[in-house]
């Protein structure tokens, strides 16, 4: 069954999903930083939704829909439409291109993505495999 | 959407007089010792009008490191140039970015040099690139490869603003290159052109490129290796390197480079000499994973080899580049590079772990796990065909 995004829902099922991945542990080994997902409207989502991820060491500790933005202060925050989401999520963009297009905006310690690029790719990996049901 | 990158590009014999016409109050040239020794610095310097000051740094180390990044920093601003001037291979050009991006944004850590971010450049100098190599394509791209000595990693970095604004390319720079480093380089150039047209991000744009390239390779580093003197070869590899370092520049490379980083940082590889040795590994690693693409049979009917499907064209490709690396004295597997068995079982989990992390090992088509890295590292310690 398809899970509603972005929701609290889906990101716990992302938080599964990154628990059980071998690929995310060995590529995540050296990570550390929090993560605000923030998703933009578009489509039948009509408010800015923010899914917060507590990566720790190539594991996830928490995940959560915020409701509240300055209830966390995470160390990096990702941030872009829900259609930019989509195509990222349904592998019609590349993440990294994305970003650097501008078309996702990174925020947080660029040393630390710099070093650990394969960690994001495998963050990425993780979200295509949640059955999703995109509101666009 | 992507973008295509390129600088203003000046070629050919006597490109170097283009600096005639520079105007502005103080150039710094960047560049190393060895470059510094061959008169090539002396040659740029006087090349330059008599109205702008010259201050020359060449502390540039092979395989540069952050440290020497922040150091050349500090020496821009102290001087305030309005122009950067990087001579040398493609350690120097990649430092000389590094030290201009800091010279323009002093907050900014090296290690932090990243594509995402906007820096705002070209507020204080503007940058030029000389080559005195046939192969780093960096006078052509944004890619900055700095060295971490603390974490014995070389960490895939680069922005696109960091894009020299004018390349000059003067076949005159490179006719002294010694043979190994003529191979070295040139092979390097090969590499990227092979894996700019194969990996995830090649396009319209660089598919021309690339394959240009690899033909002018074929055709001319033998004659440049044989006859260091055969200007009409030098000319067109070097040519082919900035050609190369244009296509993949905007696509990017792969696997090869992955490896060939880790290796050579924490053995002291030349970059080179790194990556081509594992481009055949990891030709025949990626040949099967996509069935539906035909890179490899592109390559190999435009070099005239046979094969019809990925994996027999693929085999093709290999079987010629290991003929042209050994004609050209090239080691093929890593115990001709002198790494024993015992240093590589040492070093293994740190390379592994560099490879993995790398920014061009996720721009392959197939990316290996940990498992497959240990294994792609074994094949090229043996020399053994990947069939994994």
């Amino acid at each position: 069954m398809s899970i509603p995004f972005p929701s609290d829902a889906w990101i716990k099922a992302m938080m599964e999903d990154l628990n059980n991945s071998q690929a995310y542990l060995d590529a995540a080994k050296n990570w550390e930083g929090d993560f605000y997902f923030i998703i933009e409207p578009g489509g039948s989502l009509d408010h800015t939704v923010i899914l917060y991820m507590d990566l720790w060491h190539g594991k996830c500790r928490e995940a959560l829909e915020i409701t509240d933005p300055n209830s966390k202060s995470p160390a990096f925050r990702l941030s872009g439409p829900v259609t930019t989401w989509k195509k990222v999520m349904t592998k019609k963009l590349d993440p990294m291109q994305a970003m650097i297009t501008g078309q996702l905006k990174l925020q947080g310690n660029m040393a630390m993505v710099m070093k650990n690029v394969r960690a994001a790719k495998e963050l990425v990996e993780s979200c295509t495999r949640i059955p999703t049901e995109f509101p666009v | 959407m992507w973008f295509f990158s390129s600088p203003h590009i000046v070629f050919g014999e006597g490109a170097l007089s283009y600096l005639e016409n520079l105007q502005g109050k103080l150039a710094c040239i960047v560049s190393d010792s060895n470059v510094m020794r061959a008169g090539l610095v002396e040659r740029v310097r006087s090349s330059l009008p008599a109205h702008i000051a010259v201050q020359v740094f060449t502390e540039v180390e092979p395989d540069p490191s952050l440290e020497v990044v922040r150091q050349g920093a500090a020496f821009l601003n102290q001087l305030q140039p309005d122009w950067i001037i990087a001579v040398g291979g493609g350690s120097v050009l990649d430092a000389a970015k590094g030290m201009w991006i800091l010279y323009e944004r002093p907050d900014v850590d090296p290690s932090a040099i990243n594509p995402i971010e906007t820096y705002g450049l070209r507020r204080k100098a503007h940058f030029i690139a000389i080559p005195t190599t046939a192969g780093t394509g960096s006078e052509m791209t944004w890619a900055i490869v700095l060295r971490d000595a603390a974490e014995r990693r070389k960490l895939g970095l680069g922005n696109r603003e960091a894009v020299p604004d004018w390349a000059i390319l003067d076949p005159g720079m490179i006719l002294e290159l010694p043979p190994r480093l003529t191979v070295d380089t040139g092979l390097d150039a090969l590499t990227h052109a092979i894996e700019g047209f194969t990996s995830t991000f090649h396009n319209d744009f660089t598919d021309g490129l690339c394959l240009h390239a690899v033909r002018l390779i074929f055709q001319y580093l033998p004659r440049c290796y044989r006859d260091g003197s055969d200007f009409e070869a030098r000319q067109h590899m070097q040519n082919a390197a900035a050609i190369a370092g244009l296509g993949f520049g905007n696509s990017m490379a792969a696997l090869a480079h992955g490896l060939g980083h880790s290796l050579g940082a924490v053995f002291h590889v030349p970059h080179g000499r790194a990556v081509a040795l594992f481009l055949p590994y990891t030709i025949e690693y990626c040949a099967g994973s996509d069935p539906q693409t035909l890179r490899y049979v592109e390559l190999a009917h435009m070099l005239g080899l046979a094969g019809e499907t990925q994996n027999a064209a693929a085999r093709s490709l290999v079987n010629a580049i290991r003929e042209l690396e050994k004609s050209l004295g090239q080691p093929l597997n890593l115990q001709e590079l002198g790494i024993s068995r015992e240093s590589l079982e040492q070093e293994m989990n740190l390379l592994v772990a560099n490879a993995l992390n790398d920014t061009q090992t996720i721009m392959s088509v197939r990316v290996p796990d940990e498992g497959d890295l240990q294994r792609l590292f074994w094949a090229a310690f043996e020399g053994k065909l990947v069939d994994f």
